[in-house]
């Protein structure tokens, strides 16, 4: 494979809290090539939130690094010597929460254009039509200019992705994002999940739903105490796992 | 005692000097108020980004300040202020209501910062995560996402605190300032009469800050119905 199709790499990446009591990373390397649907799975508390948040440095690592389109940006300083600005690699990684963080101050609109005219530049109106299109791509056109109060968290969940998306990133990361969500909206938001894979989007996925993880993913990840115990295509991992806790693990949930 | 007369001493004494108490004093309590807590915010919300600041040092230094402020009586501060103040600035010598004025910001900044600072950790830590993630810097998130919504948890607070230094301000009547309560005294040395000037100067304060308190509960139920829709 070529240097150029991997997107990110990620090389024994540690993140430990309290001095060296709590591991939550203890030591990922993997490769995230371009147009990956990474599925990450794996029992709470075994760093697969942590590992992906650690993604865009919302948490900052103890060590290791990460390469994003070729930039190692967990240095202080970029290549060309000059600070690092996080920010700028921030805006082409987009990122859904599970509790959704949209900004309750501003309609759907607004928070889907904030970034694109303050970051970026874009000229608003500019910016307005994007949000439209996208926000028309996941059905929810009509309801531009409510506020996230007024939405139901399936449809919060949506507007977060497209927001995510009017930045253009070059991979999107999820975390836990049908985790808050009643049953019965949880297919929406998968279904906007499955159509984004589809359209080519890089993806690295934090969740709980092994159906999704089964049909959408090429590759699954199985993160136990802070560490990568297998990696493959779903295939693979659900039908043939060889990892010992990856078994125990998928006995217990439903597949 | 006779209660009776104390009541018609009362009609007297504010047919008599009601300017002295309505105009004059109130005048001086509301300005000094308003003063206070104005300026106060200002400085108060400058400690309050320095308590949250990345540089160590200024995080001491506002700690110690607001620590120091909250732990002495205020009436201690206004002597100190008092005091101190034209000694280190000559042009505040015979400056009372500066010094006192300068006295109740720097003590009101400290409490402020408080209320901001915890108006402004209110605002769920994933609010900064979410837009930091798009790509904002720190500067934007705080000016864009975090403030807007600090204020709406701040503003009754604030207006509390401005009810707080009302009442504060009588205090500054220890240097005859002007304000409602030197009224008091003042009526107090021409007439003789303790109880009466007492009596009237409480039932404006009272009235003063019920009403206030009555405008910021509406003020906090409007804000209210904003969240529901």
């Amino acid at each position: 494979m070529e240097i150029s199709d991997k997107l990110i790499q990620v090389r024994d990446l540690k993140k430990y809290y309290n001095g060296e009591n709590i591991k939550a990373l203890n030591g990922i390397s993997i490769d995230i090539n371009k147009g990956d649907v990474m599925v990450v799975i794996g029992p709470s508390g075994s760093g697969k939130s942590t590992f992906l948040r650690s993604l865009n440095l919302l948490e900052i690592p103890t060590s290791g690094s990460i390469i994003f389109e070729g930039v190692d940006i967990t240095q202080k300083r970029g290549p060309d010597g000059k600070k690092l600005d996080i920010d700028l690699h921030r805006q082409k990684m987009g990122m859904v929460f599970q509790h959704f963080n949209l900004f309750p101050h501003k309609t759907i609109l607004q928070n889907m254009t904030l970034a694109p005219v303050k970051v970026k530049g874009m000229p608003l109106a500019d910016a307005e039509k994007k949000a439209m299109d996208l926000l028309t791509r996941v059905g929810l056109a009509d309801r531009a200019d409510a506020f996230p109060i007024q939405l139901s968290g399936g449809q919060k969940q949506r507007v977060a992705i497209v927001r995510a998306l009017a930045m253009e990133p070059d991979v999107m990361l999820f975390d836990e994002p049908t985790s808050a969500l009643d049953p019965e909206m949880v297919g929406e938001v998968l279904d906007v999940m499955r159509g984004l894979a589809r359209s080519g989007m890089t993806m690295v996925v934090v969740t709980h739903e092994m159906g999704f993880a089964r049909e959408v993913g090429n590759r699954v990840v199985f993160m136990d105490d802070g560490k990568i115990l297998e990696e493959g295509t779903p295939d693979s991992v659900f039908n043939h796992p060889q990892n010992e806790r990856l078994q125990d693990f998928l006995s217990k949930v439903l597949v | 005692m006779n209660f009776a007369t104390i009541g018609q001493n009362i009609i007297k004494l504010f047919i008599k000097y009601w300017d002295k108490f309505l105009i004059t004093g109130l005048e001086y309590t509301l300005s000094l108020a308003a003063i206070t807590v104005c300026v106060g915010a200002v400085f108060g919300a400058l400690i309050a980004l320095m308590r949250m600041s990345r540089v160590a040092p200024l995080r001491w230094i506002a700690a110690v300040y607001t620590e120091i402020i909250r732990g002495t009586p205020m009436l201690l501060q206004l002597y100190l202020f008092y005091f101190a103040l034209p000694m280190l600035i000559p042009i505040l010598n015979k400056q009372q209501y500066a010094c006192v004025a300068i006295a109740l910001v720097c003590n009101s900044a400290a409490y402020v910062s408080e209320i901001i600072r915890s108006g402004i950790q209110a605002v769920d830590i994933g609010q900064t995560e979410a837009a930091r993630s798009l790509g904002l810097s720190q500067r934007l998130t705080m000016t864009e996402i975090i403030l807007p919504q600090a204020i709406k948890n701040i503003l009754p607070a604030l207006a509390n605190e401005f009810i707080m230094v009302i009442k504060d301000t009588s205090l500054a009547s220890t240097f005859f300032i002007g304000d409602l309560m030197t009224q008091c005294l003042l009526v107090k040395g021409a007439t003789y009469l303790t109880i009466e000037p007492l009596v009237i100067v409480g039932i404006i304060y009272f009235v003063l800050t019920f009403i206030l308190s009555k405008l910021v509960g509406v003020m906090e139920r409007r804000m209210r119905r904003g969240d529901i829709r």
